[in-house]
């Protein structure tokens, strides 16, 4: 794995993902020490409307006086949060999916994929948009739409694999031997699947952060006053052309975090995956 | 009757029937098969694609897929029944060399890891003796940089090294007996040649008998002491290499041994197909296909008859010359 590393950071595209998508993580895990003004989560200074921006406020203020600086600071652990309980979520359902029904070969794997195409054909905004009537709109619900629309990726890439190494030699030999399936797929074909899943669940969370911020900004996603990236773009229609900073800085944040995980993704897919590592030497 | 009479046998295949329940219904894949290994042979198994070649060094190995089972007969690995008793079952004493060697091996996991956690299993001595038998073995069968190969994943190998790495695997053990299966197909011609010497030496220095199954008759003249052809799923002519390759009895090994590039005139090859073993004729299984079939033929699947030279033929009518234009 620290080969795979290693091969990473030498590509400056791949090391930049990786960079963009620490500093998140770093910005995310201390934002309330980090933001200038942590209170401006949820308070209102009606005296500094829409400020642009100055050394007091860097990126400017919004409609409601509140440092944008920190909202984004702020806004970044509600990205991140939101992206990897979707994958994980995802994960948890299209893994075991995957390895089901690519092991078994009769109407359980059929209808566990039949099942898989018919969520991979629902579009996933409005899915969330549907949802989000039925229920109560809010972050929670998109989130579940966005779960409810990514496992399919993760049961197709695992199912593909497990169908692959099925019939393979090693499988037969384990079987042959007395292991018991779950251990054959959880220890032996799971993790030829790994890299394909990494790779899937690293684009899928910065994909999961522009579907969220959408969503936010159709008024299906979060909340006000929450700190929500596609949120404040929202809110920031209504000032346009004048107060120029309020949608840009949050609408920078999310094509810097979606930018970062794909880069991420792709030099991954390239580093990781054991049987591209000879044609990349 | 033999010159060289056998000594008994190291493997014995008893009357063996395998089937497979599908959704075409009952697949006979393998019936009434017998076969013998003595210790120290080398023995060949033959037939085209379908015949059941794989099946039967499948059941030996004691990996038939889930669906497979056996309504008769009986596999003896130095004389116990390793079908019936799964705790006798011949765990170490036979090795594998597959066919493709690609995922013979786990992609993720270092091939060495692998290979040691099999002796861990079935040979005696602590993890140190197992790493150095293993370089031990890596040499022997001259894998370049013996002590580095134990590091590296299976992909970091080419073809002819990984399957230089899985007759290691084979031996790792100390097997008596170790079934091949082709495993030469994969493999371009130069180093098919130097892969067969090297089966061939190791089996000799280590008083090895192998199971060798395959489709060529090249390696099947240089490699083996006897023959077995199988033909559907049954045993159609078995004795020494040499008696049937000269000699060949049964009219199905005639016209596959005419087929041969080498010796064919122009390439017609047999007529019709192997039957698919959900749909096997009555009587005599190659009968559809045959020259010399008569009416009886699809009566009743013939007995397997006793020749002298120790060969035995699953045809009432070998004695019988092929039609002009088969052998053309």
């Amino acid at each position: 794995m620290s080969a795979a590393l290693a091969r990473l950071l030498r590509d400056p595209v791949s090391a930049l993902g990786l960079v963009i998508v620490l500093f998140a993580v770093v910005v995310a895990v201390f934002a309330p020490y980090l933001a200038p003004y942590p209170e401006d989560a949820y308070e209102s200074h009606l005296l500094q409307r829409l400020r642009p921006p100055s050394a007091e406020f860097p990126f400017g203020t919004d409609n409601l006086g509140r440092d944008i600086l920190s909202r984004v600071i702020l806004g970044t652990r509600n990205a991140l949060v939101v992206a990897v309980s979707v994958v994980v979520a995802a994960m948890a359902i299209g893994i075991p999916v995957g390895l089901v029904a690519g092991w078994r070969d009769n109407w359980v794997s059929d209808v566990l994929m039949r099942l898989t195409d018919v969520f991979l054909a629902v579009p996933q905004l409005i899915l969330a948009l549907a949802l989000g009537q039925l229920m109560r709109p809010g972050i929670e619900t998109a989130m579940v739409a966005l779960a409810l629309t990514y496992w399919p990726f993760f049961a197709r890439t695992v199912f593909a694999e497990t169908r692959r190494l099925r019939g393979a030699l090693f499988v037969d030999a384990l079987a042959g031997i007395g292991a018991r399936p779950t251990r054959i797929l959880l220890l032996h074909v799971l993790p030829n699947a790994l890299p394909a899943v990494l790779v899937r669940a690293t684009i899928g969370m910065g994909f999961t952060i522009l579907t969220a911020a959408i969503l936010g900004f159709l008024g299906v996603g979060a909340a006000p006053p929450s700190p929500d990236w596609g949120l404040a773009v929202a809110e920031a229609r209504q000032h346009l052309p004048e107060a120029w900073w309020f949608p840009t800085f949050p609408g920078l944040a999310i094509l810097l975090l979606v930018l970062g995980f794909n880069l991420l993704g792709d030099g991954l897919r390239d580093a990781a995956d054991p049987r591209l590592r000879r044609s990349r030497r | 009757m033999n010159d060289s009479p056998m000594p008994s046998p190291l493997l014995a295949v008893e009357a063996l029937s395998v089937h497979l329940r599908t959704d075409a219904g009952l697949a006979r894949i393998l019936d009434d098969v017998s076969l013998t290994v003595p210790p120290g042979r080398t023995v060949g198994v033959v037939g085209e694609s379908g015949c059941g070649k794989t099946t039967l060094m499948r059941a030996i190995l004691g990996i038939l897929p889930r669906s497979a089972f056996v309504p008769r007969g009986a596999i003896r690995f130095e004389g116990r029944d390793i079908l019936a008793d799964r705790a006798a079952s011949a765990r170490g004493r036979i090795g594998f060399v597959p066919q493709d060697p690609y995922l013979s091996l786990n992609p993720v996991f270092r091939a060495g890891d692998q290979i040691l956690e099999i002796m861990r299993r079935h040979a005696p001595g602590t993890r140190r003796d197992h790493r150095a038998k293993l370089i031990e073995l890596f040499r022997a069968v001259q894998l370049p940089d013996p002590e580095a190969a134990l590091e590296k994943y299976p992909h970091q190998f080419s073809g002819g090294q990984r399957q230089r790495l899985l007759i290691a695997a084979a031996l790792s053990c100390d097997p008596a007996l170790v079934v091949a299966d082709e495993p030469t197909t994969a493999l371009d011609v130069t180093t098919q040649r130097e892969i067969l010497a090297l089966l061939r030496r190791l089996a000799a220095e280590r008083g090895l008998s192998l199971l060798f199954v395959t489709h060529d008759f090249g390696v099947l003249a240089a490699l083996c002491d006897s023959v077995t052809v199988l033909y559907a799923g049954r045993v159609a002519e078995s004795g020494p290499t040499r008696a049937v390759l000269d000699d060949p009895r049964h009219p199905y090994t005639r016209l596959l041994l005419a087929c041969h590039p080498d010796r064919a005139s122009d390439l017609t090859g047999i007529p019709g197909t192997v039957p698919a073993a959900t749909a096997q004729p009555a009587g005599c299984r190659f009968h559809p296909r045959c020259p010399i079939a008569r009416a009886d033929c699809a009566n009743a699947p013939p007995p397997l008859l006793s020749l002298p030279g120790g060969r035995s033929i699953a045809c009432p009518h070998h004695a019988d010359a092929l039609p002009e234009p088969a052998l053309a």
